[in-house]
């Protein structure tokens, strides 16, 4: 009888490098960027003593009172040190995606469509929810 | 992989220090803002408190520093702590807790995942059928979430919390489950694996019941992106009792599975503007600190107790968030 494999398959392991460094990076340059907003290095977009005010309000208040973009409006504003902060998050958010790729080229080359086509929609889902083409439903 | 282990802690630490430091640095220059923080601490706990304004963003690190420690000791994700213990408790409207939540449990599932993959514990296989299903439905969930009416969440959010900790008292994991003959949807998609126990022991796995907790998905995802919550709670017992996977497997597998379904849902309260960088990354690198902590603590921690009494923590929240969802 064959010993089973126990290793972890080879698009498994690329997997988590990815996640592996991506997240590390992604939460080290929140450190960073978090640094230089509160100690007043990068003036925020909403002011200290707007945030603390409306944090307690509904995120609709909140934008509208503020004039805070939604979708990736944030990227226009990265001048700012709060919304400098958004780079180490949507770096978080983006790992998946990124990791997600490596995996379906390495499914199609194993000629596992079914997985293969999995992963990819797994791609779209994500980009999908990332893009932020269907929104409006804040209160 | 030592090497790797030194550096996380060297980083961690000059994380909560730089963290702390800078807070109370600007804290020092801002005098008018502590009134407003006084008065929403006030509001919150009822009482009157003449702390400074800086306390929320110190108070919060600090509390998801001993958050990160409960959650590892008792088994539970930090979301399911997070979101009614910090509504419940912290001048912040559910909007912006449930976003953090979200990022709270997707920080910590990116950080667990590699190790738990490289050492066989997650399974890819097992992880990307059912992570297609929870990331779209958790994708609706969270726009149902933001959608709907704000007590009608804070009901349904109370109800789950409520819900969540009986199924953590009645719940009995099996180490591993006897599966003598794999479904067609499970061997088509070889949903398989096997994995080295520390004594040398290799165990085996497969599934059954694959439609149905396929099925079983659809509503996870739902409430997670809803309740901004991750889905540890939930995703284990399906792996494990309904699906048959070994109690490490879908431990494993389901702390992996967060990183996918929360980057979904997370990236939607992101783009509708529910995220305040102020009280979020106190809370995620709290969490995680706190994270690293528990996992030294619990070979000498005693975890039944522990889980008793987040147990408990989880029916007082639940109960507080149903109260404040039915006006009381």
């Amino acid at each position: 009888m064959n010993r089973p494999d126990t290793n972890a398959p080879a698009e498994q392991i690329t997997y988590a490098n990815i996640l592996f460094y991506g997240c590390w990076g992604g939460l080290a340059l929140m450190l960073v960027t978090y640094v230089l907003y509160v100690t007043g290095i990068m003036d925020p977009y909403v002011s200290m003593d707007n945030v603390i005010k409306y944090w307690a309000l509904p995120v609709g208040q909140y934008l509208a009172d503020n004039n805070v973009p939604t979708g990736w409006g944030w990227a226009t504003l990265l001048k700012n040190g709060d919304f400098l902060n958004f780079l180490g998050i949507a770096l978080l958010g983006g790992l998946t995606i990124v990791a997600y790729i490596p995996v379906t080229l390495a499914y199609i080359k194993k000629k596992d469509f079914a997985f293969a086509v999995i992963a990819a929609l797994e791609v779209l889902v994500l980009c999908f929810a990332a893009s932020g083409i269907v929104g409006g439903g804040a209160h | 992989m030592k090497l790797n282990t030194k550096w996380m802690r060297i980083l961690g630490g000059a994380a909560m220090g730089a963290l702390l430091l800078v807070t109370l640095a600007w804290a020092s220059n801002n005098p008018e803002l502590a009134d407003e923080a006084a008065k929403q601490m006030a509001e919150a706990t009822g009482t009157t408190s003449a702390l400074p304004w800086w306390a929320w963003p110190t108070i919060l690190l600090f509390f998801c520093f001993i958050l990160g420690i409960i959650a590892v000791l008792a088994g539970v994700g930090g979301g399911v702590l997070y979101v009614p213990l910090v509504s419940g408790f912290f001048p912040f409207h559910l909007d912006f807790v449930r976003g953090a939540g979200l990022l709270v449990a997707l920080a910590g599932a990116l950080a667990a995942g590699p190790g738990l993959l490289k050492r066989n514990l997650a399974s890819l296989r097992l992880a990307l059928p059912v992570a297609l299903i929870a990331s779209s439905c958790a994708i609706v969930g969270a726009f149902l979430g933001l959608a709907l009416p704000g007590h009608i969440v804070q009901m349904c959010l109370g109800g789950t919390i409520m819900g969540i900790a009986i199924l953590l008292l009645v719940s009995k994991n099996t180490a591993r489950p006897v599966v003598t003959k794999q479904d067609a949807l499970g061997m088509a998609l070889g949903i398989q694996g096997a994995y080295m126990e520390a004594n040398g022991e290799i165990v085996e796995w497969k599934t059954h019941r694959t439609i149905m907790g396929l099925l079983l998905f659809i509503l996870i995802g739902i409430m997670a992106g809803m309740f901004g919550l991750g889905a540890g709670w939930a995703n284990v017992p399906v792996l494990n009792l309904l699906m048959g996977a070994p109690l490490k497997v879908a431990v494993g597998t389901s702390k992996f599975l967060l990183s996918i379904t929360d980057t979904s849902a997370a990236w939607v309260y992101l783009n509708q503007g529910c995220v305040i960088p102020l009280m979020a990354i106190p809370s995620i690198v709290g969490l995680m600190m706190g994270s690293f902590v528990g996992v030294r603590l619990l070979a000498k921690a005693k975890p039944a107790f522990i889980r008793y009494m987040v147990i408990g923590v989880l029916l007082f929240a639940g109960g507080k968030a149903l109260a404040k969802g039915l006006g009381f």
